[in-house]
């Protein structure tokens, strides 16, 4: 692997001058042995399948399989249209297409991890509202997502991307960052105002934890994926305006992993603490699992 | 480096609700499936630790079902599997059992088909990523992840280096390579795992150079 840090991908897209998601395709290019246009191909299949996954719990409700959770993509969706909603109803849609994709994950229909099913709402939710603004081809989306694998391979390789290992920042943090990140990539960017949105989206989601009741991914996940769409939104106009994440990425990178490692058991992933331990929670787990 | 492709980032294309507990579920089983090479008649599937305590919620009983009916990872029809298992007259059967010290996520898989039966010891270790802890009784640990051959075969000498000349003469290069036996002369096997897709001419070519060789199977997932 060429780059092991934010750092060097940013000074390796610089001195070439060339984008990220370029250096990404280069890198799998040579580790793979594929040629451009079938890493490419594979790319889009994987962007037919989260557009897919947006429209289906978006334009109509999509129930979890335990019955749970399900139809606030539709809800969000629906509420959207009718104006009165506090923030920008555009932006309310991104939060509705996040939904969606993590209600169809939770109803066993087809996403794309990104990087793990548990957080695959919040890429997707960005790239196809991207593509819904008509500022951009299907092939410059597709081209940003290999924005959002050196991102994310970064992360992954440096902190982690599992939520039984470092909590939900590690999983819905790192979604965020890739997607704030390959935003400010999509709109034309340069690459240190790539890592700056990386940056400034993380630090946001620092502390986050595990605590899925049941130990199923569908309370809180599928919120935080909704949430979490627009922060990426917003982590990416910030560093598009200009903010700096003082704290260099690389560094908030590092330290959500001690803060993951710091973590008590109970809040990673276990099902035990959190949201799961109250007494809500503990009901609806006795209610999925000993209904027989 | 854990992670080296952009792939293992964004991807892959799955059936939820979750990596480890439906997709990995579904390699398993189609790791199971691989290796019998015929329909699939009856199975059972012994679960432990997270797997046990949580598998209906999570669509693990499903994607397990998939997996030995063939599904990939990605396939739609994954939560009609039971369907699908009463369609094609697959008997199963899901039970809790302490397969001993593994991860948390172990599944033993009993498959049988009309003729043959396969015995596969399984974890899935996140993201979708899976571990066979034991292959028929024997500890061989493989992943699934590149193309790999299996040669069930009589211990005796010069095997391994029938094996390795065969596939280097067909320019396949071998990335791993291990090898079990019951005991010296006993039956043995070993497993390969090569940096190409396999074609499937390989398997009958292999069978003619290396005579000695019981049965050769092939797990490979694209």
């Amino acid at each position: 692997m060429s780059f092991t840090n934010l750092k060097e991908l940013i000074e390796l897209a610089e001195k070439e001058e060339t984008t990220i998601a370029e250096v990404m395709i280069k890198v799998e290019i040579e580790q793979g042995g594929h040629s451009r246009s079938s890493i490419l191909d594979k790319m889009t299949e994987q962007l037919e399948v989260m557009i897919d996954s947006v429209r289906k719990g978006t334009e109509s409700p999509v129930m979890s399989r335990t019955g749970l959770t399900g139809g606030d993509g539709n809800r969000v969706y629906e509420y959207a249209q009718s104006g009165n909603s506090f923030v920008n109803p555009q932006t309310l849609l991104v939060l509705s297409y996040a939904l969606s994709v993590s209600e169809v994950n939770a109803a066993m229909g087809r996403i794309v991890a990104t990087p793990t099913a548990g957080s695959a709402g919040i890429l997707p939710a960005v790239l196809v509202h991207a593509l819904d603004s008509g500022k951009y081809t299907k092939e410059q989306v597709a081209i940003a997502m290999f924005t959002a694998s050196a991102l994310g391979l970064v992360i992954a390789n440096k902190a982690s991307i599992s939520g039984a290992a470092g909590g939900c920042q590690a999983e819905i943090g790192s979604a965020t960052a890739m997607a704030a990140g390959t935003l400010v990539e999509l709109a034309g960017g340069t690459p240190v105002q790539v890592g700056n949105a990386v940056g400034i989206a993380l630090k946001n989601s620092l502390g986050l934890v595990c605590d899925p009741v049941a130990g199923l991914v569908e309370i809180p996940c599928i919120v935080r994926n909704g949430l979490h769409a627009i922060t990426a939104q917003a982590a990416a106009d910030m560093a598009l305006a200009g903010v700096r994440s003082v704290i260099p990425p690389d560094e908030v990178i590092v330290v959500m992993h001690e803060v993951g490692q710091n973590m008590p058991e109970s809040l990673r992933e276990t099902g035990i603490g959190g949201l799961a331990g109250t007494p809500t929670g503990k009901r609806l787990k006795e209610q999925v699992f000993n209904k027989k | 480096m854990k992670y080296q492709s952009a792939f293992e980032i964004i991807g892959p294309i799955m059936v939820g609700p979750s990596s480890s507990h439906t997709a990995g579920a579904v390699r398993i089983g189609n790791i199971a499936h691989q290796l019998l090479n015929e329909d699939p008649v009856q199975v059972t599937f012994s679960l432990m630790g997270s797997f046990a305590e949580t598998y209906e919620g999570h669509g693990t009983d499903l994607a397990l079902l998939a997996g030995v009916l063939g599904l990939s990872t990605s396939d739609e029809r994954i939560p009609i599997a039971k369907q699908l298992a009463e369609e094609s007259q697959l008997e199963y059967n899901f039970t809790k059992k302490n397969l001993g010290d593994f991860h948390p996520n172990t599944v033993l898989v009993e498959l049988k088909g009309n003729t043959k039966e396969v015995k596969l010891l399984g974890s899935s270790i996140g993201g979708g990523k899976v571990e066979i802890q034991e292959l028929d009784d024997f500890p061989l640990k493989f992943s699934g992840e590149k193309p790999t051959l299996f040669f069930n075969h009589t211990d005796q000498k010069g095997v391994i280096a029938a094996i390795s000349s065969t596939l280097h003469q067909h320019g396949y290069n071998i990335a791993r390579l291990a090898l079990e036996r019951y005991k010296k002369n006993g039956p043995a096997i070993a497993i390969c795992e090569v940096d190409d897709i396999v074609e499937s001419d390989l398997l009958p070519l292999l069978k003619r150079a290396i005579p000695i060789i019981d049965e050769i199977r092939l797990v490979q997932t694209n």
